[in-house]
This record gives C-alpha cells, sequence and structure tokens, in this order.
C-alpha cells in the first residue's frame, strides 16, 4: 500500500524554521537478496532542526535500522542525499555521534576509559580528556562508577556508558536505534527521564529510532512513522506536551491521545508486516516440501 | 575463617584440586601395591617422590629444567610474534584467508615433530633446531586463533569505532585486537603446549639440551621413578609458562 506522506503542520513549520541541522532528502535503499532486489526504504525525507528531538517509529522490518546507518555513515549504498548544516554527507561524520541499540561498551575499558575513548582517539591528554570524561560520566549519572568495568554494571548503567562515550565526542546531531531496546519498562521510562534531561542541558539534536511509542512520545518534539516494507514516511505527529517532561508525563490524558494516534497508524503497518512474515514462512515452507 | 567465607573464597576450588590430586595419588600406590598395576612400568608414587632428591643432586635438574624453560619461552615468543602476525595478516587479506586457512589448519594435525632429522640438517644438532621444530609445530593453533579472535569482534564494537572514524590502524589496535585478546591466548597457550610437547620430543630423540635429555638418559637406565620424577619438572615447566601467559593477559586485559 502506498502512503502519502502527511503535510508539515504548523508546529512542525516553527521547528523547521531556518535550515534544518540534518537533512535526509528522497533516500532509497535497495538490497539484493536471494529472493530478488528488496528496497528497503523508498524515497524516504525527514528533518531536524537544531535543539529539536526527532522520533523515528515503525513496525519491525520496515527500515529504521537501515535509515540509522545511512545517517551514521555506515551505509553509504544509497540514492539520495543526507546534509549536515548543508554540507552533503557520505560516511562517518564528525558532527554525528551514534548511540546503538546492542551493549557496545568496550569490556576491556573501564567505565571512565571507555567514556574518555572518544577523545584518547583525537589524541587529547590524559589528564585533561579524563577530566572531560568525569563530566560526562557525572551527567549520566555514574559518579562513583569510574573504575568499574562494564561487566560489574547493569544494563542500563551499560547503555548510559554508551551514552556518555558518544556524548563526550560532543557531536552536533546524537542518533539513538532503540537505545533501550533490551532493558525492561520501568528501567526504560527512567532512562527515558536521564535522556530528557540530557536534552535540556546540551539543548542536543536528537534523531531516535525506536519501535516504542512511549519512548517516542515521552522524548520527542515531533515524530515520523514509517510505514512497513518498503519504509516511507506515513505522517509526521508533532508532540506539543510542555517541557521540561519527565516520565510522570506517560500517565496524562494528552499523552494517552497521543499513543492512540500514533498506535492506529503503527497498527495497520505493524500488521502488514507480521503478514508479510507469516506468509514469507509459509513459503519458505512450502518451497522445502 | 567461617564456613560461609571459605566458600565463597577461592580456596575451595583450590583445595578440592589438591585433595583429589592427593586422592589420585594414593588411589596409583594402592593399586601399584595389590598388583593391579604393573610396577615394572608405573612406578610407585612414593618412589618417583623418593627419586627427586637424586635427581636434583646428582642429575643437575636445576640446569637441565632452565635450558627446557628457555627453549620453551624462546619459542613461545616466537610463535607469539609470527602467529598473532601472520593472523592479523590472513583477517586483513581476504584472498590471502581463503588460500591458505585450510592448509594451516592441516598442518596443526600433521606430526611435524618426524620432520627433525631435516631440521637437524638445515640447523645442526643446537638448540636452534629443537626451538625451530617447537615453533613450527606450534604455529598453527596461534595463527588459527588469532583469526577467530578477529573475525569474532563483535559488529556493534566495529561499528562505534567507524562511527568516531577511527583509521583502519586504529580501529585494530584500539578495538580489534583487544577483542580478540581472549582467543589469542588462548592459541598461545596451545601453542606452547604443543611447542613444549614438541621440545621434550626433539630433546629426547636427539639426546640433546634438558629435560628430554635427561628423561632419555634416565629411561635407557631403567630408572622408573628418575624418568617419572624427571617428566614431574616437565609439567613444572608447563604450569610456569600458563601462570605466566595468564599475568600477562591479566595486564593486557584486565576483564573477560
Amino acid at each position: 500500500m502506498s502512503v502519502a506522506p502527511m503535510p508539515v503542520t504548523t508546529a512542525s513549520a516553527r521547528i523547521a524554521r531556518g535550515e534544518p541541522l540534518l537533512a535526509v532528502d528522497h533516500l532509497t535503499i535497495r538490497f539484493q537478496t536471494p529472493e530478488g532486489p528488496l528496497t528497503a526504504v523508498d524515497d524516504f525525507s525527514l528533518t531536524v532542526a537544531q535543539g529539536e528531538f526527532l522520533g523515528v517509529i515503525g513496525p519491525s522490518g520496515c527500515g529504521k535500522t537501515t535509515v540509522f546507518n545511512v545517517v551514521g555513515g555506515l551505509l553509504t549504498d544509497y540514492q539520495g542525499r543526507v546534509t549536515v548544516a548543508g554540507e552533503t554527507i557520505n560516511g562517518p561524520h564528525a558532527s554525528i555521534g551514534m548511540i546503538f541499540q546492542e551493549e557496545s561498551t568496550f569490556p576491556w575499558r573501564t567505565v571512565i576509559d571507555n567514556v574518555a575513548f572518544p577523545l584518547e582517539i583525537l589524541g587529547m591528554p590524559k589528564a585533561q580528556r579524563l577530566e572531560r570524561a568525569r563530566h560526562f560520566v557525572r551527567l549520566v549519572g555514574l559518579d562513583g562508577f569510574e573504575r568499574r568495568y562494564p561487566n560489574e554494571l547493569s544494563g542500563g548503567m551499560r547503555q548510559r556508558v554508551s551514552m556518555a562515550r558518544t556524548l563526550a565526542s560532543e557531536p552536533k546531531i546524537l542518533l539513538m536505534d532503540e537505545p533501550f531496546a533490551a532493558l525492561d519498562e520501568q528501567t526504560r521510562l527512567l532512562l527515558g527521564d536521564k535522556v530528557l534531561q540530557i536534552q535540556q542541558e546540551l539543548k542536543q539534536t536528537t534523531l531516535l529510532i525506536t519501535h516504542n511509542i512511549t519512548e517516542a512520545i515521552q522524548l520527542s518534539d515531533r515524530i515520523l512513522v514509517m510505514t512497513y516494507r518498503p519504509g516511507k514516511v506515513k505522517r509526521i505527529v508533532d508532540i506539543d506536551l510542555p517541557r521540561p517532561r519527565t516520565s510522570e508525563i506517560v500517565s496524562s490524558d494528552a499523552f494517552g491521545h497521543y499513543v492512540a494516534q500514533i498506535w492506529a497508524d503503527l497498527r495497520e503497518e505493524a500488521s502488514r508486516g507480521l503478514q508479510a512474515d507469516e506468509s514469507q514462512v509459509r513459503q519458505a515452507g512450502d518451497h522445502r516440501k | 575463617m567461617s564456613a560461609a567465607a571459605l566458600r565463597r573464597s577461592n580456596a575451595v576450588p583450590t583445595l578440592v584440586g589438591l585433595f583429589t590430586f592427593v586422592v589420585f595419588i594414593l588411589l596409583v600406590e594402592v593399586l601399584i601395591r595389590i598388583g593391579v598395576i604393573n610396577r615394572f612400568i608405573v612406578p610407585l608414587p612414593s618412589q618417583i617422590a623418593g627419586a627427586f632428591e637424586r635427581v636434583i643432586v646428582e642429575e643437575d635438574i636445576l640446569h637441565r629444567f632452565l635450558v627446557t624453560a628457555g627453549e620453551c619461552l624462546a619459542a613461545t615468543v616466537l610463535l607469539t610474534v609470527v602467529g598473532v602476525g601472520i593472523g592479523f595478516l590472513l583477517h586483513r587479506v581476504r584472498i590471502l584467508r581463503l588460500a591458505t586457512e585450510t592448509w594451516v589448519a592441516a598442518m596443526a594435525s600433521a606430526p611435524l615433530v618426524l620432520m627433525y632429522p631435516l631440521f637437524l640438517v638445515i640447523f645442526g644438532r643446537n638448540a636452534l633446531t629443537i626451538i625451530m621444530m617447537a615453533f613450527v609445530a606450534a604455529l598453527p593453533p596461534v595463527i588459527l586463533k588469532t583469526l577467530e579472535g578477529l573475525a569474532g569482534t563483535r559488529r556493534v564494537l566495529i561499528n562505534v569505532g567507524k562511527s568516531l572514524k577511527l583509521s583502519d590502524r586504529q580501529l585494530y589496535w584500539k578495538i580489534m585486537f583487544p577483542a580478540a585478546l581472549p582467543d589469542i591466548f588462548v592459541g598461545v597457550r596451545l601453542g606452547m603446549i604443543f611447542a613444549l610437547i614438541n621440545i621434550v620430543g626433539v630433546e629426547f630423540l636427539i639426546n640433546f639440551g634438558g629435560l628430554g635429555q635427561l628423561i632419555n638418559e634416565l629411561a635407557e637406565r631403567y630408572d622408573l621413578p628418575g624418568t617419572y620424577a624427571a617428566i614431574c619438572f616437565v609439567v613444572l615447566v608447563s604450569v610456569c609458562f600458563f601462570l605466566f601467559t595468564e599475568r600477562v593477559e591479566r595486564w593486557l586485559r584486565p576483564v573477560d
């Protein structure tokens, strides 16, 4: 089913006034599979303004992570254009910091050494980089754990280490791919508070890829809903909830309204995804017979 | 120390290990004494214990121990440097890996010790022959485990490096090498075992050098307790090297 993107509303226009910091224009990505060419993402565009928090939500298999990899520069074979402050990029860029879905701390480094890693790569003197790393460790609420190794920390703490490490490189744009997907719901909400607090403090431009509606609404200024494969922009929803926010906002009526609105869009796409998966499994079974 | 504290400490596995060893030795002693094991093939453990003093005093065991340990150290250093280097190279150059990986694996199971006459011709009857034999025979596990460790680096860690714009060299040294260290050390330990077996074997065969030569001489004298006592010193070399590599690994990578 082909769905035309909804026009950007007045609230979005307010945020997007002026040059966007990050823009993805008409992105199309095709992969070769044993079954033939597969269009993962089709004519996908988005913009993120300075200081904005944009959530991208979609069902499994809609190409969210593919978009994440393109924007982060890990995937360079695509059609379309990605620009940061007007400059076209095709590859990893110093302005973009990535936080991954999988646990990505270096197990052989302590918390402080993990966080100081990007500064070490930049050649910053040890005392200076440890000082700066300490600041980001404090920012994510891990002071007192500097000399611990990741295997001594919980999943949520490890993800905060990854976040501090990415923030330490002081990216203009923070790119997060379902960073709390492996965590339980309560930890996820509390870490959401931490992200809100950091965003408030740093005015960090952020692009969050997620499949979690609560997380997307809790954190975002706008939410872009993607269709099931091929991934397209289905709708952009402005989240007019007051800032600063905390996880308490999830119990408000307005929050419930947004959940219902986004789920209505997402449900249709998720159902398509489910049917496609079932059909694929059935075909594979028939093929084996 | 309370029973609970004892259970929590590392002392329990050590004590259980020691206890099992003592029980095993006592069992062998009993089985030999009641005639289940032929005492002309396996001497009594008590006789072996008695032979230690004689072997130490009369057979210059310390010098021989150091000779074998020195050869083992030389071979281990050589095979670590060369083996890890080749592993890196094979990981980096895909076509080379595809062309040679099977051969390297096949080489691991080849009885290279039988090539000692060739090595004697090339290097002469000296310590270099023994070291080179050990080096060649022990190289495959180091290469293969290095390759396995590098190839097994988690994709997300490499992506972290790429997102931070690490150069290829930085990616290898800062991420892939530390990530592969546990596997590399498994390879080095395996290689060290192969090396020690070959060192003692070649010393035995060419009647030259340290503990292998001593074992040969004691066996020819049919001094079985002395032979087994000398074998215990070979085990001691192995234990020393295991502890050494464990320390180095902990130093390079403090946690698993």
